[in-house]
C-alpha cells in the first residue's frame, strides 16, 4: 500500500507541476470557462432566470472544463508512452488512478472556486453566511467524484482513436447524478428559490456515495483499463 | 471463401442460421401477427386512454426485455472476465445483446413519446424514470463505441466488460427512481403487487407481447452473435493474410 501511494504522491505531484509550468489550466481552461459563463448568460437574457439557474450553470461549466482537463493530462501521458513505460516497469496501477485523480481534483477545486467568484459577479448571486459550510463540503465532493469519473474513464480512452469524442459520451450519462445532486446543493447553500440550507445536505450524502463508488470501482477497473 | 472457414472454423458461405433458428424465426414471425391481431382489433380501448392504450403492447415489450438485454450483457462480461477460460463467446454474446437491447431501448423511448403526446399532451416529460431510461440508451451507446475501438478481440473483450458493468450499475437507479423522485409518469400498472387493474385480454396480450419480444429477442442475438462470430473471423484472416504477405516480401528479398 505504501507503494501505491508513494507513485500516487509522485504522479499527483508531476501532473500539477506540468500544469503549473505550462499554465495551459490558467490559460486555456479557465477563459475557456469563462466565455461559457458568458455565454450562457447571452442565451439565458434575464437576470432573474441567471440567478436562479447561476448553481446549474457553474456545475456545468465545472463539467465541460473536467473533460478538457481530462484530456490533457492522459494526452501527455500518451504522447510519450509514459503509461506504458510505467506499466514495463512494474509500477502500480492503482498509484497511478490514485495520482491523477488528486491532481484532476486539485485542479477542479481551483478552478470552481474562481468559477464562483465569477457567479457571484455576473449572475448577482449573494451567497449567505449560513451555506457557506453546505458550499464548501458540496464543491469538494462533487470536485471529488468528477475527478475520479474523469480519471476511470480518461484511462479506458486513452489509447483510443477519436477519444476527443469518445469522452464526452462516456462520461456524460454517468456524471448526470452528480451534476444533479450538486446543482441541488448549492442552490440550498445559496438560498436560490427560497430553499433552506438543511434542504441541501442530503445531497452531499448522494455525492459522497457516488464518490466512494467510483474511488473503489476506478482502483479496480483502472489497471485494467491501461494493461491492455 | 473455403480458406476463410478453415482459418477460423466458421463457414462463411453458410447462413447464420440453423434448423432451430429457423422454427424460432418463424414462431416468433406467428408472434408477432397474433400480437397485431390482439392489439389491433381483439382487445378493447381503454376507458381513459382510449386507442393509445395499444402502444402499451410494444411499449412495456421492449422496455423490459431491453433491461433483460443488458442484464443479459452485464452477465455475459462477467463471464468473460472471471471465468479462467476467457471464452470470447461471451464477448459476442454481451455485444449482439447490447446491441439488440440499444435497439429495443429506442423503441421504448419511441412508442413512450407517442404514448405520452396522446395522454399526457407531450412527446416528452421531465419525468424521473423517463429520463434516467435516455441516459441509459445514451450510456449503451456509448458502450457500443467502445467495442469499436480497435485492437485485438480479447483488448476488445476486455475492455467493453468493464464498461459493461460500470453501465449496468444504472438499472437499479432506472428502476427504483420512479419512487425516489416525485413522478408524472404512470406508475407501474402490472407489477404492483396484488393491485392488477387490467381487463383479462388486455393482460394477456401485454403478456403475449413479451413472450413475442423475448422469442425475438433470442432469435436476433443469435443471429448476431454469429454474425460477429464471422466479422472477427474475417479480420483475423485479414491479419494471417497481411503478415503472411510481409514474411513473402521478406524472403524474395
Amino acid at each position: 500500500m505504501n507503494s501505491v501511494m508513494t507513485l500516487a504522491k509522485a504522479v499527483a505531484t508531476k501532473d500539477l507541476r506540468t500544469e503549473f509550468r505550462s499554465r495551459v489550466v490558467t490559460n486555456q481552461v479557465l477563459p475557456f470557462a469563462g466565455v461559457v459563463l458568458l455565454l450562457f448568460a447571452f442565451a439565458i437574457d434575464s437576470d432573474s432566470t441567471l440567478a436562479r439557474v447561476s448553481s446549474g450553470l457553474v456545475w456545468m461549466t465545472t463539467l465541460f472544463s473536467m473533460l478538457l482537463i481530462t484530456q490533457r493530462s492522459f494526452d501527455l501521458e500518451t504522447a510519450d508512452g509514459a503509461l506504458d513505460a510505467l506499466r514495463v516497469a512494474g509500477a502500480d496501477m492503482r498509484g497511478v488512478f490514485v495520482g491523477k485523480s488528486g491532481a484532476l481534483i486539485a485542479q477542479l477545486l481551483a478552478l470552481d472556486i474562481v468559477l464562483f467568484f465569477l457567479a457571484v459577479i455576473l449572475f448577482r448571486v449573494e451567497p449567505p453566511a449560513a451555506g457557506l459550510g453546505l458550499l464548501v463540503v458540496t464543491t469538494v465532493l462533487a470536485a471529488a467524484t468528477l475527478g475520479l469519473i474523469g480519471v476511470t474513464y480518461g484511462g479506458l480512452a486513452a489509447k483510443a482513436k477519436g477519444r476527443e469524442t469518445l469522452l464526452p459520451l462516456l462520461i456524460l450519462p454517468v456524471v448526470a447524478p452528480v451534476v444533479i445532486a450538486a446543482t441541488r446543493a448549492t442552490e440550498s447553500a445559496l438560498g436560490v428559490g427560497g430553499r433552506k440550507v438543511s434542504e441541501g445536505w442530503p445531497w452531499t450524502g448522494l455525492l459522497g456515495f457516488t464518490a466512494v463508488a467510483f474511488a473503489v470501482v476506478g482502483l479496480f477497473a483502472f489497471p485494467a483499463l491501461i494493461e491492455e | 471463401m473455403s480458406t476463410l472457414a478453415a482459418a477460423d472454423g466458421v463457414a462463411a458461405t453458410t447462413p447464420t442460421g440453423t434448423r432451430f433458428t429457423k422454427y424460432l424465426g418463424a414462431f416468433t414471425l406467428a408472434g408477432v401477427a397474433l400480437l397485431l391481431l390482439l392489439g389491433l382489433v381483439s382487445t378493447p380501448a381503454d376507458q381513459n386512454q382510449g386507442d393509445s392504450v395499444r402502444i402499451m403492447y410494444v411499449h412495456v415489450p421492449t422496455a423490459w426485455i431491453a433491461y433483460l438485454a443488458f442484464v443479459v450483457t452485464a452477465i455475459a462480461s462477467a463471464m468473460y472476465l472471471f471465468r479462467s477460460a476467457h471464452s470470447i463467446s461471451w464477448d459476442r454474446i454481451a455485444g449482439a445483446s447490447a446491441e439488440i437491447g440499444v435497439l429495443y431501448m429506442a423503441l421504448t423511448l419511441i412508442t413512450g413519446s407517442l404514448w405520452g403526446r396522446l395522454t399526457w399532451g407531450v412527446f416528452w416529460e421531465w419525468d424521473a424514470r423517463l429520463t434516467t431510461t435516455a441516459f441509459l440508451f445514451v450510456t449503451y451507446i456509448g458502450y457500443l463505441a467502445v467495442r469499436r475501438l480497435g485492437g485485438t478481440h480479447d483488448q476488445r473483450a476486455k475492455r467493453s466488460a468493464i464498461v459493461a458493468l460500470l453501465a449496468v450499475l444504472e438499472i437499479p437507479l432506472v428502476h427504483f427512481s420512479v419512487r425516489i423522485w416525485a413522478s408524472l409518469h404512470q406508475e407501474p400498472t402490472v407489477l404492483r403487487a396484488g393491485d392488477v387493474k387490467m381487463d383479462g385480454l388486455m393482460l394477456f396480450t401485454l403478456f403475449w407481447g413479451v413472450v413475442t419480444f423475448t422469442l425475438m429477442f433470442v432469435w436476433l442475438v443469435v443471429h448476431r452473435q454469429r454474425v460477429i462470430t464471422m466479422e472477427d473471423a474475417i479480420e483475423s484472416l485479414g491479419l494471417d493474410t497481411a503478415l503472411e504477405a510481409r514474411r513473402r516480401e521478406g524472403q524474395t528479398v
